[in-house]
């Protein structure tokens, strides 16, 4: 059960920022792409973070992976600040408690769907063997055991994507956060990927995924939006309810 | 003609009973009457301005009637101001009763079915009587328009492939996403504008 600011009693939130600042350049080139961003997500939570080109999502999105570092401010992770580490500390955290889901999915090209979920495993230091029954494990759960021995040319960019998801799974992360994740799709594969999304909600998974694509609310615990590098808003979504849906679709009104 | 969607708010509850009718032509006029008081040609001449091309959709005679019945409602008075050369005219002034009614309206974040017409000219009623902030008000319906559609993208998500009410739910939400495109664009537009 979650607490109304969003964490675990006794545990707190598994993410968490504090006054987050990033500028690029200065004087009159100086750009401030964060502005004391304060975040959190609870365990199991799926916050959706949304906002206009330039509003600092993606930023965001790098500084609470590590990815980047901030100018200014805290990023924690599981308790542990994050932002201060050294950069084997950060290779490490990112291989083993954070998921990345990109737009453009990111797989290698020259290794079959199998072995793309399995190399960040091997690479966390598993053996072989655990990471390739691991690897097998999750593409059957992503829908794509069949597809597994394919290379990603071979398949479409909603099964590539299905393919990321079940690589960000493979070192059962803490968090996983994805950028734009049916950036590239089509409706149906957005479909799919959402489905996956929302049984990875469902089974407990941390997600934060900044996006353009509004359909996004629909996994969504909380929706944030962003806005000149601040966040201006923030909704929870309620789930189990249509909402005004039969006056949407003039069944009613 | 335009697709500016034909149904009428009438104060009688009776409904005009020819020609193209604007179910928001009572509240706007109303909000329009809120920053000062209006011969009817002028207020015609914004809701002209207002709605472009669109405007062909009004009745000549819309705005006059419009006014009778807000007049006859106790939402707006009229005063016959005589002219030397032509014949006396009248001046609408809102009453308390019609402020009310426009904020009322200003409140209401309940999304037209057809055309985003009725939410444009509440923007610009809005502007022009400095009674709300327009890009207040397009956050406002933002933030409606993207709960409706979490709910019908959830809703579609339960569909199969190939389901029909599927694609009806598919329907829904690219409209939804549609208008979110388009408070966008007026995000951009109203939050650009200095405030009075």
């Amino acid at each position: 059960m979650t607490q109304a600011n969003g964490s675990l009693p006794g545990i707190g939130p598994v993410l968490r920022t504090q006054d987050l600042q990033m500028r690029y350049g200065r004087g009159a080139g100086l750009v401030r792409a964060l502005n004391g961003v304060e975040l959190e997500a609870a365990a199991g939570e799926a916050v959706a973070v949304m906002g206009p080109s330039g509003s600092g999502k993606s930023t965001l999105l790098n500084l609470l992976g590590g990815l980047e570092r901030p100018s200014a401010g805290e990023v924690w992770l599981a308790g542990n600040r994050i932002d201060g580490m050294s950069e084997k500390e950060l290779a490490r955290l990112r291989r083993q408690s954070i998921g990345f889901v990109f737009q453009a999915f990111h797989l290698m090209d020259e290794l079959t769907a199998q072995e793309n979920v399995e190399l960040p495993a091997l690479l966390a230091g598993r053996s072989p063997r655990t990471a390739r029954r691991r690897a097998a494990q999750l593409l059957e759960r992503v829908g794509l055991d069949d597809r597994a021995g394919h290379l990603p040319s071979a398949m479409s960019g909603g099964e590539r994507q299905r393919v990321a998801v079940a690589r960000a799974l493979v070192n059962e992360p803490l968090i996983v956060l994805a950028d734009e994740p049916t950036g590239n799709l089509d409706s149906a594969a957005t479909a799919d990927v959402l489905r996956l999304l929302d049984g990875l909600r469902a089974a407990g998974q941390t997600l934060v995924i900044v996006t353009h694509d509004a359909r996004v609310t629909a996994i969504a615990d909380r929706l944030i939006t962003m806005r000149d590098g601040s966040l201006v808003e923030e909704t929870r979504l309620t789930r189990g309810t249509v909402g005004r849906l039969a006056e949407l679709t003039g069944l009613e009104g | 003609m335009c697709g500016v969607e034909v149904r009428a708010v009438d104060v009688s509850g009776k409904e005009p009973s020819s020609g193209y009718r604007l179910r928001v032509v009572q509240e706007v006029l109303l909000a329009l009457l809120a920053k000062e008081a209006s011969y009817g040609y002028q207020l015609r001449a914004q809701l002209q301005l207002a709605l472009g091309p669109l405007a062909d959709a009004l009745n000549a005679g819309q705005v006059y009637v419009t006014l009778n019945r807000l007049e006859k409602a106790g939402l707006a008075t009229a005063e016959r101001v005589g002219q030397s050369d032509r014949p006396d005219r009248k001046v609408y002034r809102l009453t308390a009763a019609g402020h009310e009614r426009v904020v009322e309206w200003l409140g209401d974040m309940s999304w037209p079915k057809a055309a985003p017409t009725e939410f444009h000219l509440k923007l610009v009623a809005a502007a022009a009587a400095g009674l709300a902030n327009p890009a207040h008000l397009v956050d406002a319906q933002r933030h409606a328009v993207l709960v409706e559609l979490a709910a019908a993208q959830r809703a579609a998500l339960t569909e199969p492939h190939g389901s029909v009410a599927g694609l009806l739910l598919e329907g829904v939400v690219l409209r939804l996403q549609a208008d979110l495109t388009w408070l966008d664009a007026c995000a951009r537009h109203w939050s650009s504008r200095k405030e009075p």
